[in-house]
């Protein structure tokens, strides 16, 4: 990671205002250097992003591709770049770097603490690794907790989170936008007063047109000058009639290419602001599309012959072994209701089966058992009420009163819930507890059957971190006001209730090994 | 399963059978025992195919001394593949039964363009290209050039396949093309060559109707199957047409030009020639003394096209001394193209027959009939003997000749019509001088009197009877099938009026009425909004189509189509159509839902199938007539009527519907499909033309569907919708039974039987 390099045509501004200093701008993830095209001007560059705090940018679409990039004394680096694409390609390479800094800054001294990473991890998955944490606070979080703190290492911190990897890794295509299904024409909206015609130039027509024209798009790119949207000189659109000729194209083309354009819906992944890189995604789509559209035609070719092997009729064949009835269910709440009889029914029928009823009771029998109860009453004594009136309408009303402040306070609003009630500070506190003993009695539970050295250390060491949590959670139940107490109290009881069960089994395990040690004294030592 | 039909036992693949097959193997059993011609119209989704393979294949197994061949024509490669991998299917499964002993070789046959594998030749763009490129490698001169010179490039494909010899057979199987091309590549053998030659042999080849329709093509394919052939026309609702187009020539301004070049360079060869290899000519001189029929003996990949006109003692004649030298040749040629030239000139639409246009030839540039009648193989001769492989560029001077030699051959059945520009735009010069022929029969003719049984079948055969006249042929057999079904998976409607209730029509004169095409666009803008998936609507004409699309658009009902589906349209580019058609099929699948606008007798039409959720709907805007003020049409129409008399509105509706059930049939595919069809014109509630639909879409064209406005269409539309949505019992359990087992049918023989039909 340390030898990738980023090289970018940008210009330096003392700030937002200033014209600036054309030249270029080279990033390594040690440090960045600005070097000016005219050699004789001073403003040259060169400082590490460990100075570096933060950077700022300007959003896509407005009027000038700007990066930011602030220094701990309030000094600012602002480049202006060509495109938001180079811009951006620099924004991400700097929040890497920062990010690397600020990260290896912190964890340098806990690292060598924390267990040796035996993994060997290649660049991308690293720089993967590192993107999810940026993009996700909570994960750094508990990554900085529990990897630097020595609780887990990187390779079990990741291990359980596979998925979040792998899901990255496939890339899977994010719903695609789709687009307006509707043909552009050429209105121009005229004020039937002046010669002046006003047409309506969308973002999104732009990008449409661009797609289902290919011939606008590559003119667009061969004739507009960058940075310059203006009308087209006069000799520019000579030229441009003359390439344009062969692309001349009937209604029943353009109507043909505008549904394959809105069946693919939008491919390009660029803001459509910029008019320009949306014509080169495009046009590097199509690139793509052709280049692959050659490799498949084999493929094609395999398919075709699939279908023409399934030309059979189906109707004819017999049935197929084994016979399926069709599931054919005309009302789901029917045919749940039916199942839940029938569940409950064979509910009914093992119970019974266990203990039959008795359906023919003789009076003797009848008589036996109301006396039985009888009975034990005279040995025990009647209690006469069976409980004080006072303490059960006291229970009584603090439960109601309880519940319904909740609910008086919450009514029916659904986006509020309790926790939004509570100060900022404890609810902090309690989600990232929440989080953190999630995350430790995942690893906890997961290394159950211990059967290598490896996990039973493992399992001591989460013990170790969970028993520190504990008393926390405590603290946090007491420290808050009596209002939320009860509340805070009913968050904090299934943690506390996870919590102990982990230590019951811990505490169990452990002496079930000594117990087989104590019988093998010379045995296997753990 | 395994059935008896009288003597025959029956090897069907399928564990059911529906009894409208078994009904359909029955016909063409009895066809077969009598030695004759059959006429079968059974509808689509029926397997119609596969009956009709297992009856005959199981028919040569039960017969072993009589070896019939069968020969299976379709029309496009496409279709030729599916009966191919329908007949591995059937073939595997008798295999299986039977053993070892119910292998056979059967093969699929294309031009060199699908199944050539050398990739510098298979590159080139067309058919003639191709067959050029090839030619290029392999024509014998080239070759034996080859042998001395290394550098001369040849190909590989076709020296192996040489070498090999005898030893190039196929083994018995089922190839169809891909298979032959991965054949072909795998031992290094040219596939085309080899498939050729395999013909012979196969005891089922697989081709299209132009290699027994086409005189050219039949004569080097086709000559040597032997008699004792079953020859098979599927989706034939066409052969009238193909039968006319393979004997008619055009010759517009291009192909004079073309043609004068043509000579202009066969005139330098020949110069050449007779500087460096005088002997050559001389040769050639003395073999067509002797007669045409020497051409058996030349080498394989230097065959020609053969003679466009079929009389057999052509061959055997000896060509006429005066075209027998080369020079006398090209300048008999060069008269013929002026002369042609000429009459191209003419300010008028003229039209005559073929006896007064030879005798003007004769009596202008003095060439007679004979001498035109030997132009197109003298002229082959020609190209042979000058070493010429680029024949792509000689197809100018062909098509002249190849008209020589029909006018010179044909005496009636024919007319030359000579029009100065198209009817349609009057302002365009465009000349043309056609030969039209106006009687199927003509080309089909050789085929009834060759081979002991031809079978026509179709989905669409209707009227039945008209066919036998039109190809002048006896069937033993003609008979229309229906379909049974276990519930009315389809819906046909005729739609009379618009939603203003005013009636729509594609009428000359409603035609362009701003209302009509506001109705129509009403309507498929109510059921883009009602039907799922699919829909296909069908136009009368590329014009029309166009025409009203365009409307459609500036009214802004296209916009609002486009809000429910998205819309693509077959144009005249083959490419730009098939991606269309590959879009709308995606759309189709992902659930996105299309449109596509399609023109009767188009390609679509013809040759793709919209079955299950690619169509849940056809739309027929109008009748697709003819064009009626065509010339040749009404040349053909008097040709018709004088010969056969069939009256010309007979033949017109005959034909338009047609067309119409074509189209519309394109929606179902087998019977758990469904769909509906929507005939939207007026003139369709008329009972003349309504009767000429076939019968199995007839007989669910309900009397309460005959003259629907678009709010009732939409109104049967959504409840034909909901009811086909229900889950489907294939096995008929509601009373109507619709498969047959084994021993139904055991049953059905045992004296139960008609109990069906």
């Amino acid at each position: 990671m340390a030898d990738k390099q980023v090289i970018k045509r940008a210009k330096y501004k003392s700030s937002v205002k200033d014209p600036g200093v054309a030249g270029v701008l080279k990033l390594n993830l040690e440090r960045f250097v600005f070097m000016p095209n005219d050699p004789k001007s001073t403003t040259k560059l060169n400082v590490e992003f460990r100075m570096i705090k933060g950077h700022k940018f300007t959003k896509e679409g407005s009027k000038q591709a700007l990066l930011n990039l602030t220094q701990d004394q309030g000094v600012n680096y602002i480049f202006e770049f060509d495109s938001f694409a180079d811009r951006d390609v620099c924004r991400e390479f700097v929040a890497t770097a920062i990010s690397y800094h600020t990260e290896s800054g912190r964890g340098v001294p806990e690292k060598s603490a924390a267990p040796v990473n035996d993994e060997q991890l290649s660049r991308a998955e690293t720089e993967r690794r590192i993107k999810l944490l940026q993009e996700n606070s909570e994960l750094q979080a508990l990554h900085k907790q529990f990897v630097f703190g020595g609780i887990l290492t990187d390779a079990e911190f990741w291990a359980t989170r596979k998925k979040l990897l792998d899901q990255n890794d496939t890339r899977k295509p994010k719903q695609r936008i789709a687009l307006k299904n509707e043909m552009w024409t050429v209105k121009p909206l005229s004020d039937g007063q002046s010669n002046r015609v006003t047409f309506n130039l969308t973002p999104e027509i732009i990008h449409q047109i661009f797609a289902e024209k290919p011939a606008v798009r590559q003119a667009y790119l061969n004739f507009v000058p960058n940075k310059d949207h203006g009308l087209l000189p006069d000799e520019a659109k000579d030229v441009l009639d003359s390439q344009y000729e062969p692309y001349r194209r009937s209604f029943a083309q353009d109507l043909n290419q505008h549904a394959a354009v809105v069946l693919q819906g939008r491919v390009v992944d660029v803001e459509l602001g910029d008019t320009r890189s949306v014509a080169e995604a495009l046009a590097r789509t199509k690139q793509a599309e052709l280049s692959d559209e050659i490799s498949n035609r084999n493929l094609e070719k395999e398919l075709s012959d699939r279908i023409s092997r399934i030309a059979e009729i189906e109707d004819l064949q017999g049935p197929r072994d084994p016979a399926v009835a069709p599931l054919s269910i005309k009302d789901p709440r029917d045919y749940f209701d039916s199942q839940q009889a029938n569940a409950l029914k064979a509910l009914r029928d093992a119970g019974s089966g266990t203990k039959p009823l008795k359906s023919s009771v003789s009076s003797r029998e009848a008589y036996r058992s109301l006396r039985d109860p009888d009975s034990d009453l005279r040995v025990m004594g009647l209690r006469e009420p069976i409980m004080d009136q006072e303490v059960a309408i006291k229970v009584l009303n603090g439960l109601t009163q309880t519940i319904s402040s909740t609910k008086l306070h919450l009514g029916n609003n659904p986006h509020e819930s309790v926790l939004d009630r509570l100060p900022k500070a404890t609810r902090d506190e309690l989600l990232h507890h929440w989080t953190s003993v999630q995350e430790l009695l995942k690893h906890f539970w997961s290394s159950y059957p211990i059967t290598t050295k490896y996990l039973y250390t493992k399992v001591g060491r989460l013990k170790e971190a969970m028993s520190q949590v504990y008393p926390k959670l405590q603290e946090i139940k007491e420290s808050v006001l009596s209002d939320y107490r009860h509340q805070v109290s009913l968050l904090v009881h299934p943690m506390l209730q996870a919590l102990d069960a982990a230590f019951a089994h811990y505490d169990a395990d452990v002496q079930k090994r000594s117990a087989k040690t104590g019988e093998r004294p010379n045995g296997f030592v753990q | 399963m395994k059935f008896q039909i009288e003597d025959v036992t029956v090897y069907f693949p399928y564990d059911n059978i529906y009894p409208e097959q078994y009904a359909y193997m029955v016909e063409l059993k009895r066809a077969l025992d009598a030695k004759g011609h059959c006429l079968l119209e059974m509808p689509t989704g029926t397997g119609k195919t596969i009956a009709l393979l297992s009856l005959i294949t199981s028919y040569v197994l039960s017969k072993p001394s009589n070896p019939v061949k069968l020969l299976y024509c379709t029309r496009t490669v496409h279709e030729m593949e599916k009966t191919l991998a329908e007949l591995k299917f059937l073939h595997n499964y008798q295999v299986k039964i039977l053993g070892p002993s119910a292998r056979i070789l059967a093969l699929g046959l294309s031009s060199r363009k699908n199944l050539c594998v050398n990739p510098s030749v298979v590159s080139a763009e067309n058919r003639d290209s191709v067959d050029a490129a090839c030619r290029k490698l392999t024509a014998s001169w080239v070759r034996a050039l080859a042998v001395e010179n290394p550098n001369i490039p040849t190909c590989e494909f076709f020296e192996n396949y040489e070498k090999a010899a005898s030893d190039a057979v196929l083994p018995p199987g089922v190839y169809t093309l891909q298979d032959l091309r991965a054949f072909g590549k795998a031992k290094g053998w040219c596939p085309y060559f080899l498939a050729r030659h395999m013909v012979q042999f196969a005891n089922v080849v697989v081709y299209s109707y132009q290699y027994l329709l086409d005189p050219k093509v039949a004569g080097i394919i086709s000559k040597e199957m032997q008699r004792e052939s079953v020859v098979v026309f599927d989706e034939a609702h066409n052969i009238d047409n193909v039968c006319i187009e393979a004997l008619s020539v055009s010759v517009r301004r291009q192909t004079l030009e073309g043609a004068t070049r043509n000579l202009n360079r066969m005139s330098q060869e020949i110069e050449r020639l007779k500087a460096t290899d005088a002997g050559r000519l001389r040769s050639e001189y003395n073999r067509l003394v002797e007669g045409l029929a020497q051409r058996g003996n030349l080498p394989l990949t230097d065959a020609w096209f053969a003679n466009p006109a079929l009389p057999d003692d052509i061959l055997k004649e000896a060509v006429p001394g005066n075209i027998r030298r080369a020079e006398h040749f090209l300048s008999v040629l060069r008269r013929l193209v002026q002369y042609f030239k000429g009459r191209l000139q003419t300010e008028n639409v003229e039209k005559e027959g073929p006896v007064t246009f030879v005798a003007s030839i004769n009596a202008q540039v003095g060439i007679d009939q004979k001498m035109l009648r030997f132009c197109y193989d003298r002229l082959h001769s020609l190209l042979l003997t000058l070493e010429i492989t680029d024949t792509d560029e000689f197809l100018h001077i062909q098509t002249i000749c190849d008209l020589a030699t029909l006018v010179g051959t044909y005496t009636r059945g024919f007319s030359i019509i000579i029009e100065p520009f198209d009817e349609r735009m009057p302002h365009i010069p465009d000349p043309v001088l056609q030969l039209c022929c106006h009687d199927a029969s003509l080309a089909i003719k050789p085929v009834f009197e060759r081979f002991q049984s031809v079978v026509i079948t179709s989905g669409t055969l209707s009227p039945i009877d008209l066919y036998p006249r039109l190809l002048n042929f006896n069937p033993v057999v003609s008979r229309s099938f229906t379909m049974s079904l276990t519930r009315d998976c389809i819906c046909p409607m005729v739609l009379t009026r618009g939603s203003d209730q005013l009636p729509v029509s594609t009428k000359y004169d409603l035609r362009s009425d701003p209302g009509v095409e506001k109705n129509y666009g009403k309507l498929l803008l109510e059921m883009v909004s009602v039907v799922p998936d699919g829909i296909v609507c069908f136009f009368v004409s590329y014009s029309y189509m166009d025409g009203i699309v365009n409307s459609w658009h500036e009214s802004g009902i296209l916009k609002e189509i486009m809000q429910h589906k998205l819309v693509f349209i077959e144009t005249q580019d083959v490419v730009e159509t098939t991606l269309a058609l590959d879009n709308y099929r995606r759309a189709c699948d992902c659930g996105r839902g299309a449109v596509f606008f399609s023109v009767a007798r188009g390609k679509v039409a013809e040759g793709i199938d919209f079955d299950r959720h690619y169509g849940r709907l056809v739309i027929m805007f109008g009748v697709p007539f003819q064009y009626t003020l065509s010339r040749i049409l009404l040349a053909r129409l008097e040709y018709l009527r004088e010969t056969f008399q069939i009256k010309e509105g007979d033949f017109l509706t005959f034909d338009a519907l047609r067309q119409a059930a074509q189209c519309v049939g394109r929606v179902i595919r087998s019977k758990a499909d469904y769909g509906m069809m929507i005939f939207a014109d007026k003139r369709y509630s008329r009972h003349d033309k309504r009767s000429k639909l076939p019968g199995w879409i007839l007989s669910h064209l309900r009397d309460a569907h005959l003259n629907l406005s678009t709010d009732m269409a939409v109104h049967i539309a959504r409840e034909f919708l909901r009811r086909m949505a229900q889950p489907y019992d294939n096995t008929g359990a509601m009373g109507k039974r619709t498969l047959l087992s084994e021993e139904d049918l055991e049953k059905m023989v045992n004296g139960v039987t008609e109990m069906l039909f």
